[in-house]
Parts: C-alpha cells; sequence; structure tokens
C-alpha cells in the first residue's frame, strides 16, 4: 500500500549532522587525534609560551599547510573534471625560482623587503605559467588532463634543474624565512595564507556566480557550454589557480627549510593532493565538489603522518601503514561500504539471536 | 483470444515523497502490439522499471505465464524472457555490431571466444529484421534507426516471451518508423508479446492492438484501438478535454511587415549546411521542417554560435553579427532549446532552481549573481507558468521526467527574455499535455513580439503553428510555404517532389 501523503518529518540534528557531506571527513580527522591522544596524553596537549602557541595540533595544521593550498586548487581543477599532475613539480619551480631571485638579489648587497616581494612575485608568476600551460594543453590543445599535466610533471623538474643549475639553493635571507617559520598572533604564518586564500575562495565561489558555473560545467560541460557559460576561460582560469596554489606552496616549503631542492621538494604531493580531495568527498568525476572538504582531508593526511611518527612505526614500515589507514579513511566514508557492513552486523546479531 | 503471458497488477512505487505508481498494472497476450499510454509522470517508465529488476515494486504482483515472478535486476527479466530495448540506445557505440549484439555472452571455443561464430549470429539475429550490414563496423558507423534495430535484434537474442519497446520511434523519421513497425508485425507474428510505450498517438493507432491507459501513476483502463479515438484516448491520459494549441487559429498571425529580428544571409558551412537566406520577424512563428539529417540541427547551431558558419553572415536587428560563442549568441537575446535534452540541454546534478538560472547568469557574467531571493522567485515563476512537476525548486533535476525537464530547458531560455527563441524538436519524447502546455506558450510569447523558429519532424505541428514554413533537403533550403499550407504540400517539399 502507499504511505500516507503526509510531508515527511524534519529529520533530527544527528540525522542531519549524519548526512552532512563533512560528517565523515571529521569524524576521521577526529578519531585520528583522539587516537593518538589515548596512545600518548601529551598529544592534545597546547602551550603557550614565549607569546607562541605550541603543540601537535598547530604543528599539524603548520606541516599541513602547503598540501591544503594544493589540495584547495586541485578540488576546483577536478570539479571542472579536470586533473592536475604536476603540482608537485610546479610547488619545485616556485621554489627554486624563489630561492634563484633571493640569492641573485642579495648577493650585490641588496638589503631591505625588495627581494622579498620580487622573489614572491617571481614565484608566483612562474607557477601561473605553469597552469596556463597545462590550461592551455587541456583547453585549446584539447590533451586528456591526466597526459597534459604529465608533460609539466615530468619536464617540470627539469625546468627546476636549470634554474638552479642542478644544486640545492640555501637561501640566507631572513625575511623570507618568515614566511615558512614566522608566527603572527602566536600563530604560524603559514595558517594565515592558507585562512586567507580558503576565504578568499569560499567568498568567490559562493557570493560571485562561479560556484554554480563550475558546478555546472563539472556536472555537464556541453550543456553549460549551450546555456552561454564561458566553460573553456573558466576552466583555464582554474588550472592557474591550480598553479598558483602550487606556487604560495612552494614559497611555504622552501620558506620553512630555507632552501629549495628542484628533485624533491613536493615529490608526491600530486598524488597526496588528489587523496585529500577524494577524502574531503568531492567526487572525482567532477560536478559536486567541497573546499571545506579537501581541507580537512589535507588535514586528515598530515595527522596520519604525524601520527606514524609519534608512534614509532618502523621507518621501512611507514607507507604500508599509512596506505592500510588511507583505506580504512576511504572505506569509512563509502556510503556503499558502511551499508554493507551494517547489513553484515545485522545479520550477526539476527543469527546470534 | 490468445494467451495471457505476462500480467501485473497494483503495483505500488515510491520514490522517497514522490508517488510513482499506485495501483497500475497491464497485462499482455501473446502475438499482440500493446500500447503502453500515459501522460509525463503517469508511470509508464516505472511500470517498465519493474517489470525489467531495474526497481522492485512495494506493493503489487508480475506473473509471468501465471508464475508470479520478481526480477531482481535486468539480466534476471532476460532470463525469465523480458527484453527491453529503451528510448536511449545503450549500447556501447565503439564496438561492433556483431560484438554490441554478443557482449557479455560470447560464445567460447577452446577457451577463446569464437569470433567466427559471433559474427555469422550476428548477421542471422539480424537478418530476421531484414537488416543486412557490415557486422565488423562500428555501430556508431550507423545511424540512430539501425542502432535501435540493433537494440532490438540484441533484445531478441535472448530467446525473449515479452519485448519492451520503450519510446522506440523518438529519434526517427517516416520511413524509420515504417520499417521497425514492419520489424514489430513480423515478430508479433511469432508470438512475441510487444510492450510500445510512445508518445505518439498516430503510431499508436497505426501499429498497436490492444491500449493500456496510466494515469497519476494508477490504471485508467484497457482499450480497444476500434473502440477509443482519438479524442477520448487524449482524455483518458490527461483526466480533461484537450485543446490543440495552434498558431494560427489564434487569431492575428504576424503581419509580414513585422521587423527582422535575425536574417540569415546565405549562411552556410561547408559539410553541415549549404548556404541559406531566412528571415525571422519579430512575433512569427517559422516552423521549419525536414526528414533527420536534412540540416535542422546544423542550421539551429549556426543561428546560435555554437558552430561557425563559413559562408554568408547573419544579421541581428540590422547589423552584422559574428558569433563565436553562444554567450555571444546569448548577449544578443537569441536562444535555443536543443535537440539533445540529456548531453546538450539540462544539467542533470543542479537543481531545478540552478538550471532555470543558468543561461541569465551566464548572460549577467559570473561577477554579477542573481541574488538567491530573486533566483527562488524566478524559479517558482516558472515552475507554475509551465507547470513543471517537480518535488520543488531544489529537486535534482534529473529526479524529474522527460517532459519535465525539457520544460526546465524552456524555462531557463524564457528566463532570458529572448527576442529569438530557436526550439530544435521541442517536443520529441513527451508526451501530450505536456507538448500542448508548451506549445501554448511559445505561441504566447510569439504574441507578445519574441520571434520563433520551431523545427520539427511533424509535419502537423508545423502547419498548426508556423505562420510561414520552411523546409529543409539535403542540407539546402527546399522552399518556404506560407502558413496554413496543407500537410501535403510540406510532405511533398521535404520528400523532394515539391
Amino acid at each position: 500500500m502507499a504511505a500516507p501523503a503526509a510531508e515527511p518529518p524534519r529529520p533530527s540534528l544527528a540525522k542531519r549532522a549524519f548526512a552532512h557531506p563533512l560528517f565523515w571527513p571529521l569524524l576521521a580527522l577526529a578519531l585520528l587525534l583522539l587516537g593518538n591522544g589515548v596512545f600518548n596524553p601529551g598529544f592534545l596537549s597546547l602551550e603557550w609560551r614565549d607569546g607562541r602557541l605550541y603543540g601537535n595540533l598547530v604543528d599539524i595544521a603548520n606541516r599541513a599547510a602547503p598540501l591544503i593550498l594544493v589540495s584547495l586548487g586541485m578540488t576546483l581543477v577536478i570539479a571542472v573534471r579536470g586533473l592536475d599532475i604536476s603540482v608537485g613539480a610546479v610547488l619545485a619551480i616556485a621554489a627554486t625560482v624563489a630561492a634563484w631571485t633571493i640569492t641573485r638579489m642579495t648577493a650585490g648587497g641588496g638589503d631591505g623587503l625588495a627581494p622579498l616581494f620580487a622573489a614572491v612575485a617571481a614565484a608566483l608568476g612562474a607557477a601561473a605559467l605553469c597552469g596556463l600551460w597545462n590550461g592551455l594543453l587541456v583547453v585549446k590543445v584539447g590533451m586528456q588532463p591526466i597526459i597534459a599535466t604529465l608533460i609539466l610533471m615530468v619536464a617540470g623538474r627539469g625546468i627546476a634543474q636549470l634554474v638552479s643549475d642542478g644544486q640545492i639553493l640555501t637561501i640566507y635571507y631572513a625575511p623570507y624565512a618568515f614566511l615558512g617559520s614566522g608566527f603572527v598572533l602566536g600563530l604560524p604564518f603559514a595558517l594565515f595564507v592558507v585562512l586567507a586564500v580558503f576565504v578568499a575562495l569560499a567568498l568567490l565561489l559562493d557570493r560571485t556566480a562561479l560556484g554554480l558555473f563550475v558546478r555546472a560545467i563539472g556536472h555537464n560541460p556541453v550543456a553549460a557550454h549551450v546555456a552561454g557559460v564561458r566553460a573553456k576561460a573558466i576552466t583555464l582560469a582554474l588550472y592557474v589557480f591550480c598553479g598558483f596554489c602550487a606556487g604560495l606552496a612552494g614559497l611555504l616549503v622552501s620558506a620553512n627549510v630555507a632552501s629549495a631542492d628542484a628533485n624533491n621538494a613536493g615529490q608526491l604531493l600530486e598524488l597526496d593532493a588528489i587523496l585529500a580531495v577524494a577524502l574531503g568527498g568531492t567526487v572525482l568525476a567532477g560536478g559536486r565538489f567541497s573546499l571545506a572538504g579537501s581541507l580537512v582531508g589535507a588535514l586528515i593526511i598530515q595527522a596520519l603522518t604525524t601520527t606514524i611518527y609519534a608512534v614509532g612505526v618502523p621507518p621501512q614500515l611507514n607507507l604500508v601503514v599509512k596506505a592500510l589507514l588511507v583505506l580504512a579513511v576511504l572505506l569509512l566514508q563509502s556510503p556503499e561500504c558502511r551499508g554493507q557492513l551494517k547489513a553484515l552486523v545485522q545479520r550477526q546479531a539476527r543469527g546470534r539471536a | 483470444m490468445s494467451a495471457v503471458v505476462l500480467h501485473a497488477e497494483g503495483l505500488h512505487k515510491r520514490f522517497g515523497a514522490t508517488r510513482a505508481l499506485e495501483g497500475a498494472g497491464l497485462t499482455l497476450r501473446a502475438g499482440e502490439i500493446h500500447a503502453l499510454m500515459g501522460q509525463n509522470g503517469a508511470g509508464k517508465s516505472t511500470v517498465i522499471k519493474l517489470l525489467t529488476g531495474v526497481e522492485m515494486p512495494d506493493a503489487g504482483t508480475v506473473a509471468l505465464d501465471g508464475r508470479a515472478i520478481a526480477p531482481a535486476n535486468p539480466l534476471d527479466a532476460q532470463r525469465e524472457g523480458i527484453s527491453t530495448v529503451y528510448q536511449e540506445v545503450n549500447l556501447c557505440p565503439n564496438l561492433s555490431v556483431a560484438e554490441n549484439l554478443y557482449a557479455g555472452r560470447y560464445p567460447h571455443r577452446f577457451g577463446l571466444v569464437d569470433w567466427k561464430q559471433v559474427r555469422a549470429g550476428a548477421r542471422a539475429l539480424l537478418q530476421e529484421l531484414n537488416l543486412d550490414l557490415d557486422v565488423d563496423r562500428p555501430l556508431s558507423a550507423h545511424p540512430v534507426a539501425i542502432q535501435q534495430m540493433v537494440a532490438i535484434a540484441r533484445a531478441l537474442g535472448v530467446s525473449a516471451r515479452v519485448l519492451i519497446l520503450d519510446e522506440p520511434t523518438s529519434s526517427l523519421d517516416e520511413g524509420e518508423v515504417r520499417e521497425l513497425f514492419a520489424v514489430m508485425r513480423r515478430l508479433r507474428e511469432r508470438g512475441m508479446a510487444i510492450l510500445f510505450v510512445t508518445h505518439f498517438l498516430d503510431q499508436v493507432y497505426a501499429v498497436a492492438d490492444r491500449i493500456t491507459v496510466l494515469r497519476n501513476g494508477g490504471l485508467v483502463g484497457e482499450y480497444l484501438p476500434a473502440e477509443l479515438p482519438q479524442a477520448a484516448l487524449v482524455k483518458a491520459m490527461v483526466g480533461r478535454e484537450v485543446e490543440l494549441a495552434g498558431g494560427r487559429e489564434a487569431g492575428a498571425a504576424a503581419a509580414s511587415d513585422a521587423p527582422v529580428v535575425v536574417e540569415a544571409r546565405g549562411l552556410g558551412r561547408r559539410g553541415s549546411l549549404q548556404p541559406i537566406d531566412l528571415q525571422l520577424r519579430a512575433g512569427e512563428v517559422l516552423g521549419l521542417g525536414g526528414l533527420l539529417g536534412s540540416g535542422r540541427t546544423e542550421l539551429a547551431r549556426l543561428l546560435f554560435g555554437l558552430d561557425r558558419a563559413d559562408t554568408g553572415e547573419l544579421v541581428i536587428d540590422g547589423a552584422k553579427a559574428e558569433l563565436h560563442h553562444p554567450a555571444d549568441a546569448v548577449a544578443r537575446g537569441l536562444a535555443l532549446c536543443p535537440e539533445e535534452r540529456k548531453t546538450e540541454g539540462i544539467v542533470a546534478g543542479l537543481s531545478v532552481r540552478e538550471n532555470i538560472v543558468l543561461a541569465l547568469q551566464a548572460r549577467r557574467g559570473w561577477r554579477r549573481s542573481l541574488p538567491r531571493a530573486k533566483q527562488d522567485e524566478m524559479a517558482a515563476h516558472y515552475v507554475a507558468l509551465l507547470g513543471i512537476k517537480a518535488a520543488g525548486i531544489e529537486a535534482p533535476v534529473d529526479a524529474l521526467s522527460g517532459g519535465n525537464q525539457q520544460k526546465v530547458v524552456l524555462a531557463r531560455w524564457l528566463a532570458t527574455q529572448p527576442r529569438l527563441l530557436v526550439l530544435d524538436e521541442p517536443t520529441r519524447g513527451i508526451d501530450i499535455a505536456a507538448k500542448q502546455e508548451i506549445m501554448a506558450e511559445v505561441v504566447r510569447l510569439a504574441r507578445q513580439g519574441m520571434a520563433v523558429l520551431f523545427i520539427s519532424a511533424e509535419i502537423d505541428e508545423l502547419t498548426r503553428l508556423g505562420d510561414r514554413i520552411a523546409v529543409l533537403r539535403e542540407r539546402h533550403k527546399a522552399g518556404e510555404l506560407p502558413g496554413g499550407s496543407d500537410g501535403d504540400q510540406v510532405l511533398a517539399l521535404i520528400a523532394g517532389q515539391g
């Protein structure tokens, strides 16, 4: 029989929380941190010392900052059915360009903040150019995104080595180091960079029509085009933005270690970024995306890494343990998997009854 | 009377808050073609989904040869002998015809696929439908009509007792429809029970032995075509009398001195359309007819900047216009409801509201976002105006039936208040009431000064609605006729005897 046509009652708070797309990523993050807290009672404590906030939580957020930035750019590219696997190489390019600029400008006795601004501008400019190159290959040439960005992924480290002349460039310049290890209001400067980018993006996508266009392109690029949405221009801009984000990350990374390593900076970062996007609930096929989800996803990955070190997993097992934990988090997030688990538990319960 | 093959009754099905079926049912007999009729949302698709195991009923029974069955998936249903050909051909266009026919059930020999048998079997299957094809060519190399036949052949390949054809004719032209009917009749002779779902009333009378009508998820009744005149059938489907929307009967036909909104002068594109002259006047409906592949859609694409013309020019409001992108067309007040609703029309995944505001928002640019209150108001307005049946303006558009999706696309363009509205087959695959509502609205807007280019394969729609009728044939303009021309004159032009 048909059920009565009454309006379904408003679901309870718990139900709505369960249904919220951020619920499972946040739960995974909370479980990870709490798990650490159980093993290591001091893990979750925060301490105010010398006008700065110290603690593992701050540390995780600070270390995750480059990955978060890259993941935000990656989220938007994936939202329009794209992919950018060159972000690690672009990060290395930006890092070496910044280091090279500073080395050049401070060698002649240049002082003040000019080298800082020049380095930031040059690095971000180079990174945005890399993004433009990727975008043109995808939008104008019509290459598959994974292949188009594979080119720069491979060539990018070569370019970075040309810039650095094959050396690891060491930066002796205090203002630049502030980007990576400075504190503002007691918190690492990198967190403010992340916050600024995140808030700017959220406002841009929410307050303008860009969010609607991005989702329309991701769900159905042809229909969006027919409706008059400038799908290609937007897609191109998002690749540029993704490059820009990788550039920002490159600044943070190189400033943090006061050097630029063309070969190893941002190694395999593209995979972590894609993973962060997936963990955050963005659909890899395009259309549905969540910036907040990607942010949480990146935090999960960094929390995992920190956990592995904190627990003292033998180094040779690191990657295996990380993979297993990632698998567990992904399974926890999959509605199908949860449904099957639930059915299994119920069957067991019935079997016992 | 022949034996009952399949009997379904008391079918109930809910999808979330939507009650799709409330007591629907039908009875199929061996060796008959049975038409299943109803408006969009009447529950035809849901009945088919239940019969083919795509969905499970909440209540009700399905019996095959008197034995209750409950197929859990399409494969189950096929094993029971119920095969389906869907509206959109769902085969693999990149595979060969033979591969499509045998995919998933290749004959093996010594553990390897026996390609010789695949090819021979494929040829034999097609032979039964009087088709002689190169079975090694990819499916996409054949026209849609042939692809449809291949889909039917595949369905027959699994010893079917019941064949369900879900709107098989919606993308076929008249000759192809006749061929399909011949195939259906041949299958009927062999004792097959065929369930035929269509929106074309005349096709029902041409081929069906019996008619079942659904309305609002319930069963209205089972009829013999001879006992049910067309008007009564429409009334049974809609639940009330329906007036056929007429452009010209509606009184004051557009004056021929009305200003020309858009003019094509020798507009053409190599390989898709010979140079063509066409004038579209304010307040006038220009009907554009022609067979499939005659260049109708190509003309629409040129007018809208989806393809670039390589000869001739496009004049909009007396000024030459270069359209590089649909956005240029939208900026000049042009609108296009494309032929392919699913791929080029709706954006599945977005809500009804977002789909409706998309084109207007695109014209305003990304910086000037429409305030949410305005969006809500606009969406609610068009949902009411066009009678769009949806759970709400925030409902995902993919949850709507085909006709309602088409109305959403129309609403998207009406929201831009276009000066020229191009409708490419706007009534394809949608039911009679929705069709009339759409056409009545289009005619009303034309009377308020909008220019309309109405592309249709149905001659009676052209003659009823067109203030003028232009006909394309083999990618050039075959001629133009004044409004009120006889259907035979139009047909003569289309067929090339004019």
